[in-house]
């Protein structure tokens, strides 16, 4: 399929391939958005690269993505914007269903931290180097992963303490 | 003036828990519990077009030490219920508790891990208010029934 891509894209596609030839594994595009998956462990330099280089200064979004039953089964997804440009682009990596884990990318956007708290709590995917990945929704001592697909929708009776109907009577 | 003049020279006669089951009917402080959008609701029930001041619970109290009915308004985590049951035990005895709206008394549309299903699993509901968020005058319609469930109640017993 060939791609459709605006003059800032196709810029960074070029830039990104030139740079990174071997660690850019596809590109493709899907409803009107432009994804290029690349090297999960080159993650943290490409990263750098996008922000020092083509000016992406600002993370918007990062998300998890679980893919049961597929090979490489957990996804992330960093959604970076240029103000300069005005545009946006999402960059991809994919890991493997046991001990899934990615490389932080704090040290780029500080403003990371939150949103890789926020995959490590509902898909389990460890950020390495991250400096406080703690879980940010549900309580510490929860042992799931709320949002891989075969975490029941209702979730596991007993599993979070809900208070004592009798009050304390010290 | 007022009723002395209707009633002229004389006495009431009356028993202690009606008088006292009278004036706490009357004057049943809210805990607003506003968790989500039923909350915007439950100000317009206190507001002055619903105007709850006729039944005496215009006073929005945000100390529970102050507040005889919890209104709990939109629906509740796993981690808000620990706070929530914290509140409930420091209001003082009696007290008394509507669950409003679709999501605090059965979880509602969230039907899901994080969200309990029910506050009743942890607290004592006295009434349940459907809708979703439910109208104020619904709102009014709960604090009505638990008034009439505290005329009804016997708190005072004679020492023989």
């Amino acid at each position: 399929m060939s791609l459709e891509l605006s003059e800032p894209l196709q810029r960074v596609v070029d830039a990104l391939s030139e740079k990174f030839s071997k660690e850019v594994i596809e590109v493709y595009q899907s409803t009107g958005i432009t994804f290029i998956r690349v090297d999960a462990d080159s993650i943290v330099k490409i990263c750098y690269f996008m922000k020092d280089e083509l000016e992406y200064i600002y993370l918007s979004d990062l998300f998890g993505i679980d893919r049961y039953t597929s090979e490489e089964r957990f996804e992330v997804v960093y959604n970076m914007i240029s103000f300069k440009e005005g545009s946006r682009v999402f960059l991809k990596v994919r890991c493997e269903e046991e001990n899934p884990e990615v490389d932080s990318v704090y040290e780029v956007w500080p403003s990371a931290s939150w949103n890789e708290r926020e995959v490590y709590d509902m898909f389990g995917i460890h950020f390495r180097n991250h400096p406080d990945l703690r879980r940010i929704f549900m309580p510490e001592d929860f042992r799931y992963f709320p949002l891989r697909k075969e975490f029941p929708l209702l979730g596991i009776p007993g599993s979070i303490e809900l208070p004592g109907t009798t009050p304390d009577t010290e | 003036m007022g009723l002395e003049s209707a009633l002229g020279e004389g006495y009431l006669t009356t028993k202690i828990d009606t008088l006292v089951n009278w004036s706490r009917a009357n004057a049943a402080w809210p805990m607003p519990m506003g968790l989500a959008c039923c909350a915007i609701e439950m100000m317009a029930f206190a507001g002055p077009r619903y105007d709850v001041s006729r039944f005496g619970s215009e006073v929005m109290r945000f100390s529970p030490r102050q507040s005889d009915v919890m209104i709990v308004a939109g629906w509740c985590s796993y981690k808000m219920s620990h706070a929530i049951r914290r509140i409930w035990d420091q209001m003082p005895d009696p007290k008394w508790c509507i669950a409003m709206g679709a999501c605090a008394s059965t979880g509602g549309m969230h039907r899901c891990y994080g969200v309990v299903q029910g506050v009743d699993n942890f607290l004592p509901v006295d009434a349940y208010i459907s809708g979703c968020p439910p109208r104020p005058d619904a709102v009014i319609h709960a604090l009505m029934k638990i008034q009439d469930k505290i005329k009804t109640e016997h708190s005072v017993m004679l020492d023989t």
